[in-house]
């Protein structure tokens, strides 16, 4: 057959990208222990203060929902280390690049499946691990609900912390430090929206703002992404 | 078709403010082959890096014919691979994947189709039909080299770019690769590589010495 007359490249963006969700949600089964490792901690974390602060049901009431929202956040800063470091040393991300489909796009694959393996599962726990701080059913409700809106926010603005701190020596730090400040409004309005189910005020402020966060974050964070991944293979 | 796939234009590298080369110019025609040689560090990995458009070059640039080019509306000069297939030290194997998994989600993810059944054709050339469904983590370091090779078998692109691809393979292993870019030389692909090994290729093409200049073979 001769070179010149070979088709192009037969797939779509699209399906590039649902290959990447695929090829990670793979891997992610043949290592369980690393997403694993991530709920395991999510759900250590909210088990325990209930033992530690005692059974007094208005204090964990109002330190149930704050509880449960920094757990999942430091789980899901827990998470973020393997998110581009894998495919960083083994030449996937090369290929990714060089890819037909954009890097950006590929990107959003790539958080889509890690959202999927270490997001969700907090999301499908939070009522559950709620319980134990004596949390009503409307409260349970709302937590899952912000968590569900929240925790891609996280994931979105994570990513590219990771991906600055790509191939950077003890990056774990600094990417804590460069993203704790980003995190902290997604917090905020998180147990905001909670808090003020519980007070019986009304939430939807609180959850207009987290989803404004989420759009933006989705927005801007894949094009960020991979801007900096291009950095990050330039050296 | 034009009568080149890719051409360099006075490429320099830098390198923590050493200049690891400067002046590299060539042109790569369909149906050719170029090896680049030089000793360690001369800055051969470089040199392929840029001609992926995966670095930046400190100085010059790298031209692909406007056909290639013509579905990107702005000459980024940012090729994928429709144009060029890259295989670098780091061979871009998951190993907790299987050899024909491997295969099969990294065409998809790089936009191409290929189903189980060409994978595994392609393995078999390879002379890994075997080990077509073990992890590429408990393959060998030849293996594993055997498998980037056979992704090559897969590719659609006229131009290959090869950092060290015999690397780590056996006498026979080595025979069927040299087959293979011999086969994509003949068939009108072009090869650019880099090698410690002489890879005696036939039909047209042109050793290139990085800090001595081209030789034509």
């Amino acid at each position: 057959m001769n070179i010149s007359t070979r088709s192009p490249l037969g797939l779509s963006p699209w399906q590039a990208m649902g290959g990447l969700v695929r090829r990670d949600l793979r891997l992610a089964f043949r290592r369980k222990s690393e997403w694993l490792g991530v709920v395991f901690f999510f759900v250590l974390v909210a088990a325990l203060f209930p033992l530690a602060i005692g059974p007094e049901p208005a204090t964990l009431r109002l330190i149930g929902p704050g509880v449960l929202w920094v757990a999942a956040l430091l789980a899901s800063m827990l998470s973020l280390g393997r998110l581009f470091d894998a495919d960083h040393q083994d030449g996937s991300l090369e290929q990714m690049a060089l890819s037909a489909a954009p890097l950006s796009w590929l990107v959003c694959a790539k958080l889509g499946a890690h959202w999927l393996m270490s997001g969700l599962p907090l999301v499908l726990l939070s009522p559950l691990l709620g319980l134990q701080f004596a949390l009503d059913p409307e409260a349970l409700a709302m937590l899952a609900l912000t968590l569900l809106i929240g925790t891609p926010v996280l994931t979105l603005l994570g990513a590219i912390g990771a991906a600055l701190t790509l191939g950077v020596r003890g990056s774990g730090m600094l990417q804590s430090l460069l993203l704790l400040p980003l995190y902290v409004p997604v917090l905020v309005f998180g147990t905001g929206a909670v808090d003020a189910q519980v007070r019986g005020l009304g939430a939807e402020a609180h959850v207009s703002v987290l989803l404004a966060l989420l759009l933006a974050a989705a927005a801007f964070s894949p094009w960020a992404c991979a801007a900096a991944l291009r950095l990050a293979l330039e050296s | 078709m034009a009568s080149w796939v890719m051409k360099a234009m006075d490429l320099a590298c830098q390198k923590a403010h050493r200049t690891l080369f400067e002046g590299v110019s060539f042109s790569v025609a369909p149906g050719s082959w170029l090896h680049i040689e030089g000793g360690n560090g001369c800055g051969k990995t470089s040199l392929l890096r840029i001609l992926c458009g995966l670095a930046p070059a400190a100085h010059g640039q790298v031209l692909w014919p406007a056909a290639h080019l013509e579905a990107q509306e702005s000459p980024s000069l940012r090729p994928d691979r429709s144009v060029l297939h890259y295989i670098g030290h780091a061979l871009g194997l998951k190993p907790d994947l299987t050899a024909c998994e491997n295969l099969c989600l990294d065409a998809q993810v790089s936009g191409l189709a290929l189903n189980r059944e060409q994978a595994l054709s392609a393995l078999t050339a390879q002379g890994l039909k075997s080990r077509a469904d073990l992890p590429v983590r408990v393959l060998s370091q030849g293996q594993r080299q055997g498998v980037a090779l056979a992704r090559l078998r897969t590719s659609p692109a006229p131009l290959w770019v090869l950092d060290e691809p015999l690397v780590g393979l056996d006498a026979q292993a080595t025979a069927v690769a040299r087959a293979l870019l011999q086969s994509h030389v003949d068939r009108g692909g072009s090869v650019v590589m880099t090698s410690h090994h002489d890879v005696h290729l036939q039909g047209p093409g042109a050793r290139y010495s990085l800090g001595g200049g081209a030789h034509l073979s």
